[in-house]
């Protein structure tokens, strides 16, 4: 997952690592975060358990499935992908999911699209659960829109000269959702089966969906 | 990114560091280690259920992310924070601006985790006796 990240100026976030683990001393981060959940528990505002729960649902439940649900749809039902395009909202309070603010970008032969957030690291949390690490990088945030085929190429993603490539910066009003090519070989699937072809990383924009093994 | 080299965690809270993508990839469960460290777990946790609770509406949060964020881009290479310090410490700003907490009492109860008079493991519970 994260070979693709050296030698290419990727270098901000490397003194993370130092910063975090001291053995079994306590860093600065940690004790101010036991601190203010200490102070808002004890006021009433929260409970651990709601906190618990919270992380558990970004970390496990929501996730990228549900982002991956809404493609599969899309790929299997062409009205529907037609109403995604058009107005999303609707769209996807059909299958149950909420939210507003989301466009959804569609790939096809001639057209790639990624997603960055060059302010801080607005993402579609709804659909996509928590973003990948090297989304938040200043790295990734600043170089995807000076040079988004670089990029994608060290994500593994080698694009056409032919394709155009446009990219969508993320803001709190707006957020969007990749809707990535429909790989060969999978006719004969159903919704379902389709839904679990579909990576994260392919509704970001930085890759392909790729097609089912016994397709290859 | 450098986790490869990093101590691992041994917190279930993050989760297995399996391939998010490609032919070895399990089924999707946003498999990637999101939190480097638990404590980025919770920090993440308490803005989101305090939004959820509609103790400030997201977008105060968000503009004090991205003022810290920005600051701390605008500082040479080693200097800068990391994503969730970024967090946390646009939490603290908006739980102080708001008078939800104090800066005395935020500082006093650090002091409560820093000399073990509380409990690190479960910062939720009354101080030892």
């Amino acid at each position: 997952m994260h070979d693709h990240r050296e030698g290419g100026g990727h270098d901000a976030g490397h003194h993370h690592g130092a910063e975090h683990h001291h053995g079994a001393e306590m860093s600065q981060t940690q004790l101010l975060t036991a601190a203010l959940e200490s102070l808002l528990v004890e006021k009433g505002l929260l409970s651990s358990d709601t906190i618990d729960q919270l992380v558990e649902r970004y970390e496990n439940d929501i996730g990228p499935m549900i982002g991956a649900r809404v493609v599969a749809r899309a790929w299997a039902d062409p009205a529907y992908k037609q109403r995604l395009l058009s107005d999303s909202a609707s769209a996807l309070a059909e299958l149950g999911i909420h939210m507003d603010n989301l466009v959804v970008v569609e790939n096809t032969p001639a057209v790639h699209n990624a997603v960055v957030c060059t302010l801080c690291s607005c993402y579609p949390w709804a659909v996509l659960g928590l973003p990948p690490t090297w989304y938040k990088e200043p790295a990734y945030r600043s170089r995807m829109v000076i040079e988004p085929r670089t990029v994608l190429r060290e994500f593994g993603l080698d694009l056409d000269g032919t394709v155009e490539v446009r990219v969508w910066d993320s803001s709190a009003e707006q957020r969007y959702l990749v809707l990535p090519e429909r790989p060969a070989g999978t006719e004969g699937m159903t919704e379902a089966e389709l839904a679990r072809l579909v990576s994260r990383d392919s509704m970001i924009g930085v890759a392909r969906v790729a097609a089912p093994a016994r397709a290859r | 990114m450098n986790e490869a080299g990093r101590p691992s965690i041994d917190n279930a809270a993050a989760g297995p560091q399996i391939d998010a993508e490609g032919p070895g990839a399990p089924p999707r469960r946003n498999g990637e280690l999101v939190f480097q460290a638990p404590w980025e777990g919770r920090a993440f946790g308490l803005a989101v259920a305090l939004g959820e609770e509609g103790r400030f509406t997201w977008e105060a949060f968000r503009t004090r992310l991205i003022a810290a964020i920005a600051a701390s881009d605008r500082r040479p290479e080693g200097e800068r924070r990391a994503y969730y310090e970024n967090w946390l410490g646009a939490l603290q700003t908006l739980l102080v601006d708001r008078g939800v907490l104090t800066a005395a009492e935020i500082e006093d109860r650090v002091r409560q985790f820093a000399t073990g008079q509380r409990d690190i493991v479960d910062p939720g519970a009354p101080p030892r006796p």
